[in-house]
């Protein structure tokens, strides 16, 4: 077989198991929203409505960028716990840059910021070999003292030492055509196809140029690092960094440059989240997003397609939070049906561990449903960090992590 | 020996180095004379009352990195201790405002409920790593998440009592009197007081010093950390040993918010004591995860954290500016450990082949 007949057929395996296995999936959550949306007790017009999926795609967005920039840092064998931190100083160099400047220079800073802590982190983990999740505390820990920038700041231009002043927000769109049209499939209220157009209307109504820009470099991720030599060398870092060295790839340089493009990524992740989304920056915003992401990467096994199905995900929860308050009692009713289902499945493969265990959840959740017409007004600000455990339970042992991750590389030890 | 004291001392005196040094250069670049600063601070740290301050300041701060040391002794990384505490704090604290027993007995139940709430919390962690992989670093932080905003938040919703009708706050109940720590004495006319909870924390050290030391549990967490395939050859049951040390760092980690309990506050509200957890990992990573490490590394943090408040009030060096020192120094600490770690094997190589040679010849 020739290398290129090779080439092709991993190809196509890989086309066929990801891209079938996601529109799986994809179509399986459509349908449960709609049947959801149909038959919740509670009137919740808004779970497939393009209004709200408009703010879930936007709020995937910070979360999107932390996945991404964990892909490029562990594609390169550092594992980035310190993401966090690194959104956290782009939440507040967005909200500097657009004060003195305005939102594209406020995110180009935020950016800058997030690649001063990977490069930070670099130094840490590659150059002197700290434990990588130790170096990612320390630099969540150093992101704290960002308090010093915003004391010196904020008030001088009517702000607090804990916010700045409000932002002029970007302006929002929507996009000519393709908007307008799903907003009237959408209309017709046909059961699923009015469902699907409404989150696909989500992507093309109440959005702006930073929205878009950030969305295409899922593809330009994907393409970096698996068509280009920067990306093959990058990855060869985090899978064999010895080989790697003994090809004459600068495995220090290559993970330098995983960790700082991280950085860069987790940073504009957070401006964009204290720029566009929420037009100001207070103290603690990221709520953790910098973990999310994390979470969103190990859901999309380390590739950034699956990383942005991830991010659309925990975006939409946090809607959840902002928007109809009925409407996470309505997704009561959507788990107890996976769960229903995954019981029948587990009753006929006789595993009878699994029944029981699925069987208590599905019981918990159906007589929750039953019982009461709303949920508890904490449980929609918890939904995105229990959403992260239930992806970890479900994904943790498919992960496939690159070989070398975590391990710190010390050149000429081997 | 006197090889060792260096190697043991130099990492943390760098790092508090580069702490002030680098502090000094942001004080400088923002027009605020460091040396003032550092003067002010000094000066108010070392009055008697501060003092005591800094020393109830440093039993939290101890018992925070003795909890997230247990994980580190074998490579576990227990970032859920904030979530345990304050989870823990606020089911203590209702089940002392329930019940009036006898003062021994009331002070074990509560201490026996913030810990048992601790350890729970993050046994769930060490299940879910041990049964589905689960990471500990983002399992224990989304717990954090859950706890604080999720559990604790609605408990104190539901539990909460408008106390007599002239303050609105949200607080549990007081305590009832039997289960309080008193102050052993007082200073600046009884304004401040050192709390009798640091016996508790001096047992807890102690134990966990011997537990590490001196048990064959102690014994496997350590061999687990060190190598965990070796320690698997010889042994050593890994799942059992991830629950066990997840188990006692979240039971530690239950004791946390006592303090500021049993001492100072007697009920749970809004204004309860948080952070604690996240300086836990601050005070372990620069004491080196060992008993007296932890100790003086609480007291210095717990020192920075109260000498600090003098800035706000004298001269105009932000008081932020210790956030900023506490980054720099564990980040200066786990560079220089790693550095000298790294010497100290280089040189033992030398060492050892030079002694080689000698036979030798």
């Amino acid at each position: 077989m020739t290398s290129t007949a090779i080439e092709a057929q991993g190809r196509f395996n890989l086309k066929k198991s990801r891209s079938v296995r996601f529109m799986l999936f994809g179509v399986a959550g459509v349908m449960l929203l709609a049947v959801t949306q149909t038959f919740a007790k509670t009137p919740t017009s808004d779970i497939t409505s393009s209004g709200t999926w408009s703010i879930a795609v936007a709020w995937s967005i910070p979360i999107l960028m932390a996945g991404l920039g964990g892909i490029f840092s562990e594609r390169a064998g550092v594992v980035n716990i310190g993401l966090e931190g690194m959104m956290i100083v782009g939440t507040w160099a967005g909200a500097v840059g657009t004060i003195l400047v305005d939102p594209w220079f406020g995110l180009v800073l935020a950016a800058a910021a997030g690649s001063i802590g990977g490069l930070i982190m670099a130094v840490a983990t590659v150059s002197f070999q700290v434990d990588h999740i130790i170096a990612g505390v320390a630099i969540n820990v150093l992101a704290v003292g960002t308090r010093y920038g915003s004391d010196l700041f904020f008030p001088k231009y009517g702000g607090s030492i804990t916010q700045s002043p409000t932002l002029t927000a970007p302006a929002t769109f929507d996009i000519p055509l393709l908007g307008p049209m799903f907003r009237a499939i959408e209309d017709k209220a046909w059961f699923l196809v009015s469902d699907v157009a409404g989150i696909l209307g989500g992507f093309f109504i109440h959005t702006t140029w930073f929205t878009l820009a950030l969305i295409a470099l899922v593809p330009f991720s994907t393409w970096v690092l698996w068509r280009t030599a920067f990306g093959l060398r990058l990855r060869s870092a985090g899978e064999h960094p010895i080989a790697a060295d003994s090809l004459g790839v600068s495995v220090y340089k290559y993970k330098y440059y995983g960790v700082v493009i991280s950085g860069a990524l987790a940073g504009v992740g957070g401006g964009f989240l204290s720029v566009v989304l929420t037009g100001i920056y207070k103290e603690g915003q990221t709520v953790g997003k910098g973990f999310i992401g994390i979470a969103t990467m190990l859901f999309g096994n380390y590739h950034p397609v699956g990383t942005a199905g991830g991010a659309l995900l925990f975006g939409f929860a946090e809607t959840l939070r902002l928007r109809d308050p009925a409407a996470p009692h309505g997704l009561i009713l959507g788990i107890a049906i996976v769960l229903g289902l995954a019981l029948l499945y587990y009753l006929i493969k006789r595993n009878w561990k699994r029944v029981t265990v699925v069987g208590l959840v599905f019981a918990l959740m159906a007589w929750t449903y039953a019982t009461t017409t709303s949920v508890i007004p904490e449980i929609p600000k918890i939904t995105p960090h229990i959403a992260v455990l239930v992806v970890l339970l479900f994904f943790s042992a498919r992960l496939r992590p690159p070989a070398a991750d975590g391990i710190p590389y010390r050149r000429g030890d081997h | 020996m006197l090889t060792r004291i260096k190697y043991t001392l130099a990492a943390p005196g760098i790092a508090l180095l580069a702490a002030v040094l680098f502090s000094s250069v942001i004080l400088l670049a923002t027009g605020v004379s460091p040396i003032e600063a550092f003067l002010n601070m000094a000066e108010y740290g070392s009055r008697g009352v501060t003092l005591v301050a800094v020393v109830n300041r440093s039993i939290p701060f101890f018992l925070s990195g003795i909890a997230v040391a247990i994980g580190f002794k074998m490579n576990l990384f227990n970032i859920g201790v904030e979530g345990q505490y304050i989870f823990a704090a606020i089911v203590a604290a209702k089940v002392g405002s329930s019940v009036d027993l006898p003062a021994p007995l009331q002070i074990t139940l509560i201490l026996a409920t913030a810990m048992t709430v601790g350890a729970l919390w993050s046994g769930l962690a060490g299940v879910m790593k041990t049964s589905r992989g689960v990471h500990e670093v983002i399992s224990t932080i989304m717990l954090n998440a859950i706890a604080v905003a999720g559990a604790t938040a609605f408990l104190l919703r539901r539990w909460s009592v408008q106390g007599d009708g002239q303050s609105l706050e949200t607080k549990l109940p007081e305590i009832a009197e039997s289960g309080w720590f008193p102050v052993l004495f007082t200073v600046d006319n009884g304004r401040v007081g050192l709390s009798s909870f640091i016996f508790v924390a001096i047992a807890v050290g102690v134990v966990f010093h011997l537990f590490i030391g001196r048990t064959r549990w102690g014994y496997d967490l350590r061999a687990t950390g060190i190598s965990a395939t070796s320690a698997e050859s010889s042994g050593v049951n890994p799942k059992r040993t991830v629950i066990l040390a997840m188990v006692l760092s979240g039971a530690v980690a239950g004791l946390i918010g006592m303090t500021e309990l049993l001492t100072f506050e007697h009920n749970y509200n809004l204004r309860f004591i948080q952070g604690m957890g996240f300086t836990g990992i601050a005070v372990a990573l620069l004491g080196r995860n060992n008993l007296v490490g932890i100790a003086v590394s609480a007291f210095v943090f717990a020192w920075l954290d109260v000498a600090s408040g003098v800035l706000e009030v004298r001269g105009d060096a932000p008081r932020a500016v210790v956030g900023l020192m506490t980054g720099v120094v564990i980040l200066a600490a786990v560079i220089s450990y790693a550095v000298i770690e790294r010497k100290r094997a280089d040189e033992e190589l030398r060492t050892a082949s030079d002694a080689i040679k000698e036979v030798a010849t």
